[in-house]
């Protein structure tokens, strides 16, 4: 009942803000049409609302501006409690900085690679148990409710995104991020902060350092052709990954 | 015959006495002390939440998982916000001992849960914001349903929306 309620105050202002917009049309019809221009957010969807496929969420990773200071791995690590137990092979990795050389002419380059939110996820096929799931809006996350820890996942990652936990954390975890012992995880997006109108921790944080200008990741709504990452991916083109596999990710590359 | 009478009376005397004992063992049940949280009312009356809170629980787990609805009600972040407080020494107790809301109750009735294994057992203001530049706190010092305080007197439309709220138990 109090969901059909609140959706009812959703509708509401949705119709407010179209009566709004006729009203609009007629005083200055360009002005409106940037209002009809604005893309989707994070945070757009009232919380009581299931996501849906209106929107896919999507990462721009412009490889000529990453100059690889790592500043979006301490924050998507610090966000989710994620912490070396000293042994680098099994330490869990949500997002690392790759380096790429070419070996003919010694050019270097540096970029961020965590979970590539596929649309056809290889975790989510191979999963015995449905914990590796695919939200409706594109993010591919772990139901460590019912993950065993078989790892087929990891195995079946072609961007070795997922990492298993090995450790008993009792105790270290934060609110926001649960994470324990036998379960595989990787990257979230940032889920909890994209569904409360946040950007993922990478995002903000690189653009913290680097600037609006100079930042080397975008966040945003594949399905929007007016976001920010979809012009961006319309004016200069984006890569996948291992595009031959054809598993459609969500995180695309330029410079690469 | 005599005897027969005599084992009678001490058998209904002993029943008497094994009643009373009983009787007064009823009266002060051994019971956990369970740790009082903030505010006055939790998000449903007080037997429903003895009750039912893991179905609550259970159900939202599952919304916000696989649907993304992260609404505060019911959100086990949100129960150990308000339940888990501080004892004396100013410390958070943690999960197990008798001091948790959680454990205090499930180690009296010797129920074995693992949330804490994975979910953090302290409220997110035990964590402060100091500690991870981007670990934003999502509104948890200040619980859903007191959170409308300093908004200001409310609407009718919302406390329409409350009253509808509250009764959506029934």
């Amino acid at each position: 009942m109090s969901n059909e309620n609140r959706i009812d105050t959703y509708r509401r202002k949705l119709l407010g803000g179209g009566a709004a917009l006729v009203a609009g049309v007629t005083i200055a019809p360009g002005v409106i049409l940037n209002t009809v221009a604005q893309a989707a957010k994070p945070g757009d969807r009232p919380l009581d609302r299931p996501v849906d496929d209106s929107v896919r969420w999507g990462l721009l990773v412009d490889a000529n501006k990453c100059d690889g200071c790592e500043k979006c791995v301490t924050a998507c690590h610090e966000t989710h409690g994620v912490k070396s137990h000293g042994r680098p092979e099994t330490d869990a990795q949500w997002i690392r900085v790759v380096k790429l050389r070419d070996r003919k002419t010694g050019y270097e380059q540096q970029l961020p690679v965590m979970c590539q939110h596929c649309k056809h996820p290889p975790c989510v096929d191979v999963c015995p148990t449905g914990a590796s799931m695919k939200r409706a809006d594109g993010i591919v996350l772990v139901d460590k409710h019912i993950c065993i820890g078989c790892r087929y996942c990891m195995m079946a990652c072609p961007y070795k995104a997922r990492s298993f936990i090995h450790e008993s954390l009792e105790g270290e975890q934060l609110p926001h991020a649960p994470r324990g012992k036998g379960t595989v995880e990787s990257c979230t997006m940032c889920v909890y902060r994209v569904d409360n109108g946040q950007q993922p921790a990478c995002v903000e944080a690189c653009a913290a350092e680097h600037g609006e200008e100079g930042k080397a990741l975008i966040f945003g709504d594949l399905k929007d052709p007016n976001s920010e990452i979809s012009q961006q991916l319309k004016k200069y083109g984006g890569k996948q990954i291992r595009a031959d596999l054809k598993l459609d990710t969500g995180v695309r590359y330029q410079g690469i | 015959m005599r005897l027969t009478r005599q084992l009678k009376v001490t058998l209904a005397l002993i029943g008497l006495a094994s009643l009373l004992i009983t009787a007064g063992a009823h009266a002060e049940p051994p019971l956990p002390d369970i740790p009082k949280g903030k505010g006055e009312q939790c998000v449903e009356p007080t037997p429903v939440m003895r009750k039912q809170h893991f179905e609550f629980i259970l159900r939202h787990r599952d919304l916000t998982m696989h649907e993304g609805i992260r609404t505060k009600k019911y959100s086990l972040v949100e129960c150990i916000n308000c339940h888990v407080v501080p004892n004396e020494k100013g410390e958070y107790p943690r999960f197990g001992s008798d001091e948790h809301f959680c454990s205090s109750c499930h180690n009296y009735a010797s129920v074995k849960i693992d949330c804490f294994q994975c979910h953090a057992d302290k409220p997110e203001s035990a964590y402060g914001k100091a500690k991870g530049k981007f670990n934003h706190a999502l509104g948890g010092s200040n619980p859903h349903h007191f959170s409308n305080k300093a908004a200001g007197p409310l609407s009718k439309g919302d406390l329409e929306l409350v009253s509808a709220e509250n009764n959506s138990h029934e």
